[in-house]
């Protein structure tokens, strides 16, 4: 019994070296300058990469079901936030604070859509599930495409037209302007921060998996009607799976938003696309794997942009580590590989314990 | 007055009458058998005192408390616990963490306490791995404790289905063949631990099994069904010579 806490617990313990080691890293090299400015770009997108990929594996993985709606709930979270900010740009002049606030208003709104979403979408199951997500994740993108917001001395004006149908006063400022989105956003995301927010998301996903609440879920995973027969209340639980990590899809659109000085809604980063990319992670990494959607997720952001120096092949490339990755995380003979030295590798460290 | 009392219940599916007024009456510390013949409905009564099937007639009374057409969750809080027929585990949790999940209404602390790892969640998880451990002891499992479910040996799996019922704590046990695929060995270390259990326990069960062996050596009551219908009941010895049984089920 002890070992088996041990080993859990040991195993989170890596995880999160993991993170801290390669946050330490690329840190030390950026301080010295010897990174190109393109990968230290790339640093908050792949803090942004991650949570999703954590986030996502909570339903996949640990519940049991296919969302694709993934980046629709970091949509929500993202313009939440932002039109938060820019309405408190001069009022709150502190980055830091307004930045958390705008934080929290990301996550809550987030959180309160996979409520809203979730409490008629998760008496579907398999298939059906994944088609009503990635409808809910498209119906977002396109209703953040036609609205407009604007404010001036009256208050707020809102619109499903265009700028005009607002009917400001001539001192009005559009604050949300359809398919444009939000522009002056401030640029408050760093790496730091997206650092500590993978800290956070582990930390939640981690030990709500080692916890009472996370056995219920893992329950509702392997068998449903047992989970019934003993007493497991499967609707509070999916649902309970399902906040949680649209709350922290909203967190990483917070982040999305702050890192970028115009926020628009389109296919490549709140669409389908983007929902399936996410997916890509958690499958590739391995579903229920935490530390394998990390892994998956930074190699799979820094890939395509490490290789553009090769220009055409690029994408060719990326299509074979795909493969690969697939290849060795599923294939029969691979596995049976693997274990076959796990296993000697384990017996070794029995034998010395 | 019986701990299980069942009055009247059916239940059809289209035009067949799966079971029809079905009557039961088992006594606290009873261990009671219900036989019958291949698609007699005997998981059906199961699925029925279980909530699984809404009864679309009669009544079922668990200790004075009415819980006809419950949901299976609160009938679960309400007092009963089962176990399937094709074993239903959580395979890809660990054998403790099967039992614990059974444990779960039992012993509580708030989402956040866990997240956070405060206190409440360092006290409760040590009850809860100790009771664990004491009901994986009495099956004979601690050995497996940190197994996976689903890497267990089929016979063990079975007891552990037991295990993770009894961590509900409940006043009445259904075991739905227990027995099946089991050598006579296997089936003779059940009987004990089914006896066990009853004693230790002060366990009510009432258990569906085709081993003819364990049901005459451990039921002290049993009720026989029949195309849905009850055919006998009353004590075992006289049920099994009952000439109605034996032409319908047993054989001469």
């Amino acid at each position: 019994m002890l070992k088996k806490m041990t080993k859990n617990t040991k195993s989170n313990l890596i995880t999160y070296g993991i993170v801290i080691v390669a946050f330490v890293v690329m840190q030390t090299l950026i301080s010295a300058g010897s990174i190109s400015s393109l990968l230290e770009g790339l640093m908050v997108p792949i803090c942004i990469y991650v949570i999703l990929a954590v986030s996502l594996n909570l339903v996949v993985g640990i519940l049991g079901e296919l969302s694709l709606g993934h980046a629709g709930f970091m949509c929500v979270g993202a313009f939440s936030s932002a039109f938060f900010s820019k309405c408190m740009r001069d009022v709150i002049t502190v980055d830091i604070v307004r930045f958390l606030l705008a934080l929290l208003i990301g996550i809550v709104t987030a959180a309160v859509f996979g409520i809203l979403i979730g409490i008629p979408v998760l008496r579907l199951k398999g298939d059906y599930l994944a088609i009503v997500t990635l409808a809910f994740g498209e119906i977002i993108k396109n209703l953040v495409n036609v609205l407009y917001i604007g404010k001036d001395a009256n208050g707020f004006h809102f619109s499903t037209k265009d700028v005009m149908a607002l009917n400001m006063e001539a001192d009005g400022t559009v604050i949300v302007n359809g398919p444009q989105g939000i522009t002056g956003t401030p640029k408050d995301a760093t790496f730091l921060i997206g650092f500590i927010l993978i800290l956070i998301t582990l930390f939640i996903v981690l030990n709500l998996i080692n916890s009472r609440d996370g056995r219920a879920i893992m329950s509702i995973r392997d068998n449903r009607i047992a989970a019934e027969s003993v007493g497991i209340n499967v609707t509070k639980y999916k649902l309970m799976a399902f906040t949680i990590s649209a709350a922290l899809a909203g967190a990483a659109g917070v982040l999305y938003a702050h890192n970028l000085s115009t926020l628009t809604a389109n296919t490549n980063n709140f669409g389908y696309n983007q929902s399936i990319m996410i997916l890509v992670f958690v499958v590739l990494g391995g579903i229920g794997n935490i530390r394998g959607s990390i892994i998956a997720a930074v190699v799979l952001t820094l890939l395509p942009e490490l290789l553009r120096g090769l220009d055409d092949y690029r994408m060719l490339i990326y299509a074979i580590v795909l493969i690969v990755m697939m290849l060795f995380n599923w294939a029969p003979k691979v596995i049976e590989w693997r274990e076959r030295h796990l296993r000697f590798g384990r017996r070794k460290k029995e034998a010395v314990e | 007055m019986a701990l299980l009392d069942v009055k009247n219940l059916g239940i059809s599916f289209g035009g067949l009458r799966a079971v029809n007024a079905f009557d039961i009456s088992i006594e606290k510390e009873e261990l009671y058998g219900l036989i019958g013949p291949n698609g007699a409905g005997k998981t059906t009564v199961f699925n029925l005192l279980t909530g699984v099937y809404k009864a679309d007639s009669g009544k079922v009374l668990l200790d004075g408390q009415d819980i006809t057409g419950k949901k299976t969750i609160d009938i679960s809080k309400a007092g009963i616990a089962r176990t399937f027929q094709n074993i239903r585990l959580f395979k890809k949790l660990s054998v403790l963490d099967n039992v614990k999940v059974g444990l779960h209404n039992k012993h509580h602390y708030s989402t956040l306490e866990g997240i956070l790892r405060l206190p409440g969640y360092r006290k409760v998880e040590k009850e809860m791995d100790e009771k664990a451990m004491e009901l994986l002891k009495v099956f004979n499992l601690e050995h497996a404790a940190n197994t996976d479910a689903a890497n267990l040996p089929y016979g063990q799996q079975r007891r552990l289905e037991i295990a993770r019922a009894l961590a509900t704590e409940p006043k009445l046990l259904l075991l739905d063949e227990p027995a099946a695929g089991m050598n006579p060995n296997e089936t003779g270390e059940l009987m004990e631990m089914i006896q066990f259990v009853r004693e230790n326990f002060h366990m009510t069960i009432l258990l569906i099994e085709h081993d003819m062996k364990l049901v005459s050596g451990i039921c002290e009551k049993l009720t026989v069904l029949n195309f849905g219908e009850v055919l006998a009941q009353g004590k075992t010895a006289d049920v099994l010579n009952d000439p109605q049984v034996i032409t319908a089920y047993l054989g001469e």
